[in-house]
């Protein structure tokens, strides 16, 4: 009796949460019949056409997570450090405390601050950006050469890697030629089409752009890494943070050789939870973006879209075909975070288990 | 007792042998050589940390003033931290090692970026509550809703109480939902397990992070578009609640795994029931952390934007049943106020705004305040009596010479 009560209580949550993409799933089998793989393929939104594909909004959405990741990766990392490690015992708990509170702060609130606030500093920002890399831009023939050059290095690092199993320092050479190549080639993110020497300056041109909702979705997901890894972190063994001390390592040097090493696992796991908050987040981008269907590398222009914001904001007019379409959208989006989630979920597991101390 | 002792004993001792027991006084004790402090830095770092400070602001200074075109306080501060840590290596490199420079660049790195995402946290509150205040004055902004309040009206006029109503219900819904499911939940797999407990673990665990967007959509497909329902805030209550429902199972089933088993082995040795068992013994046991996972997930459910957005509609008036009409909440009427583009919505945006963030602070202290461990100190109400007490005594205690003197 005990156990079947709440074992049927355990059902039935599992049916409410699992049904999410159960229903989903089902919900979005008429719009991939519909559109089959041109669904994935195609780059606009047009129901009136019957014109309706997801990928730019797709890689839309990658894009604003990238940027937020790349903000909020080193953020995470560097609090938790600094929290575990360098601030007075006395302030830790309350440091600890902002952290949790600035993942409790409601998203629409980060929305507000993030479109008063923050949009106008970014836009200056890139003002900046645009006008001191576009000497750095390389053009025409330098570019496929450098593109080229970039490929052939990648795949002949990870060859040797992983496949020849070279360890040793040499192997590590061409991932140093590709980020130099990823380096000659950065100045590209900042092309915006609009002149930035112009008399009057469009200060349109360069606000609502993935770049700006990328700011204000890297504050939003950084307390959630920064909790993560900041839990692996504390439980590294004081044992061998002391011996490092004890052999006369420098914190740094404790925290090189001990802390990181043993929090790996929670660094990854952390950023890829992260990740899947970021590719989901839905508000903060509905109000900085403004909607675009184009498939573009100039993150710092105006214009983007990704999937959680394409429902939230094509929703209240949808019907027929968009609406399903929407639901399809929907799904994808639920396979992408799910996918992310459960690894990381994985990944953090193990590291706590402490299977990745070497 | 010993001092008292030992006088008596050195006047009746006077011609006692000189073996009397001397009992050596703290004033006795050699001076001791001053101890190092391991926990405080020589004094040439502490001159060259602060040293790198002053030189950095005005290095900073020179350069954002003097000679390059970067006016601003966003300037000053960025050239201000680089000629900081460039001070910093310098210094330290003149005295110590490469193995000294780099720890000292890393200390300098890991705080300025904790400093970053302080300050960050600090501007959102500070700037929502001080965007918000000129609204909040009003009281009417409290006590009225929207009804017959046209678009450019003055801010005395109006106000959220249809939205913050609305939010109410729609929490008390979910709340009510979600709760006794969530710990049902995490009653079972942690009292009875098993592999299906684990399954249902795996899943509530992978849905603790699913985007909210995705939550609205699910009650839009299955009570809008499959069971028929009309857009209500019933339905945006039973959004929260799929929105709620992973996280409270989640907080509570780490709660409960705390619980120390011999506590469930007693009570069950003592013949009570399983049922009994986790009513009378596991539950109180859990309560202050039980009452965090609620807290915490209401104020996660307080702010979720996206699924309202989709499942409730759009309410300009008080609106108090939630099984038929729209209704508004404080997330969605912020949303609709900022996107509007007037000036005075926006202000009122920002009302709504602040207090949404208010509540959302005053609910995650709270939860703070019960999960605190529990600690040796005594309570602030019996520290509080303690001192006054403390101070009548000494009080008592000082009057009397001043009666003598006078």
């Amino acid at each position: 009796m005990f156990a079947q009560t709440f074992r049927a209580v355990g059902a039935s949550v599992l049916v409410i949460t699992g049904g999410i993409g159960v229903f989903l799933a089902y919900q979005s089998v008429p719009t991939l019949r519909h559109y089959g793989l041109g669904f994935f393929t195609t780059r606009d939104w047009n129901p009136g056409s019957d014109v309706i594909g997801i990928a730019a909004v797709l890689v839309s959405t990658v894009v604003i997570a990238l940027v937020a990741l790349v903000i909020a990766f080193p953020l995470a990392l560097a609090t938790a450090l600094y929290i575990t490690e360098y601030a007075p015992p006395r302030l830790r708990a309350t440091l600890v405390a902002g952290v949790d509170l600035m993942a409790a702060i409601p998203s629409i609130v980060y929305g507000l601050w993030g479109f008063f606030l923050v949009m106008p500093h970014a836009a200056e920002l890139s003002v900046f950006l645009q006008r001191t890399f576009k000497p750095l831009l390389v053009h025409g023939l330098a570019r496929d050469l450098i593109v080229t050059v970039l490929v052939v290095a990648l795949i002949a690092g990870l060859a040797m890697r992983y496949l020849a199993r070279v360890r040793s320092r040499w192997s590590l050479l061409p991932f140093g030629i590709a980020a130099l190549a990823l380096l000659a080639l950065a100045p590209l993110l900042t092309v915006v089409d609009a002149d930035p020497n112009a008399p009057v300056l469009d200060m349109t041109r360069y606000t609502r752009s993935a770049f700006i909702a990328g700011v204000v979705v890297s504050m939003m997901v950084m307390p959630m890494a920064c909790s993560v890894i900041r839990q692996v972190f504390s439980q590294t063994p004081p044992g061998e943070k002391e011996a490092a001390l004890a052999l006369g390592a420098t914190k740094w040097g404790m925290i090189r050789t001990v802390v990181l090493p043993f929090g790996k696992g929670g660094i990854i796991g952390g950023t890829m939870l992260a990740l899947g908050r970021a590719l989901g987040e839905t508000m903060a981008v509905v109000m900085i973006v403004s909607p675009e269907f184009v498939i573009k590398g100039r993150i710092l222009e105006i214009g983007a879209q990704s999937v959680a914001s394409l429902i939230a904001s094509e929703f209240g007019e949808a019907t027929g075909i968009q609406l399903s379409a929407l639901l399809a959208a929907g799904f994808v989006l639920f396979v992408i975070t799910l996918a992310v989630n459960t690894v990381a979920a994985m990944v953090v597991n193990r590291s706590r288990s402490g299977a990745e101390t070497g | 007792m010993s001092t008292t002792f030992e006088p008596a004993s050195s006047a009746t001792a006077g011609s006692t042998p000189k073996t009397a027991t001397y009992l050596p006084s703290p004033e006795d004790a050699p001076s001791p050589t001053p101890r190092t402090n391991l926990g405080q830095l020589p004094l040439e770092d502490r001159f060259l940390t602060w040293g790198a400070r002053f030189a950095a602001i005005a290095i900073a200074w020179v350069i954002t003033q003097q000679l390059m075109p970067w006016h601003g306080l966003g300037w000053f501060l960025v050239v201000a931290a680089l000629a900081n840590v460039v001070v910093l290596a310098v210094g330290t490199s003149v005295t110590g090692s490469n193995v000294a420079v780099s720890d000292r660049v890393a200390q300098w790195l890991f705080s300025t970026a904790a400093v970053i995402v302080f300050v960050a946290l600090g501007s959102v509150i500070v700037y929502v509550l001080k965007q918000g205040w000129p609204v909040l004055h009003h009281l009417n902004f409290f006590t009225h809703d929207m009804t017959g309040v046209g678009t450019q009206d003055p801010l005395d006029k109006g106000g959220i109480l249809h939205a913050i109503i609305g939010s109410l219900i729609e929490l008390a819904i979910a709340s009510a939902i979600a709760l006794p499911l969530g710990i049902g939940t995490a009653v079972f797999m942690n009292e009875i397990g098993g592999r299906f407990a684990k399954v249902v673990r795996t899943v509530v665990e992978a849905m603790t992070a699913l985007p909210d967007i995705l939550a609205g959509l699910f009650i839009y497909t299955v009570w809008i578009l499959a069971l028929g329902f009309p857009r209500s805030g019933l339905a945006a209550g039973l959004a929260i609640t799929v929105m709620m429902l992973p996280i409270i199972a989640r907080a509570s089933d780490v709660v409960l795994r705390v619980v120390p088993g011999s506590l469930r082995e007693a009570s069950l040795a003592l013949g009570a029931s399983r049922w009994s068992t986790v009513w009378n013994v596991v539950l109180p046991t859990a309560k202050s952390g039980l009452a965090t996972a609620l807290i915490l997930a209401i104020a996660r459910g307080i702010g979720e934007t996206a699924p309202v957005l989709i499942t409730s509609g759009n309410a300009t008036f008080v609106h108090v049943d939630p099984t038929s009409g729209v209704m508004n909440s404080l997330p969605l009427y912020i949303f609709t106020a900022a996107r509007s583009g007037i000036e005075v919505q926006i202000q009122r945006a920002f009302g709504a705004a602040a207090v949404l963030l208010v509540l959302v602070l005053v609910l995650f202290s709270t939860a703070r305040y019960l999960a605190r461990p529990p600690s040796n100190k005594p309570s602030p109400l019996r520290r509080l009596r303690a001192l006054t007490r403390s101070v009548a005594r000494r009080r008592t205690a000082s009057s009397t010479p001043v009666e003598e003197l006078s």
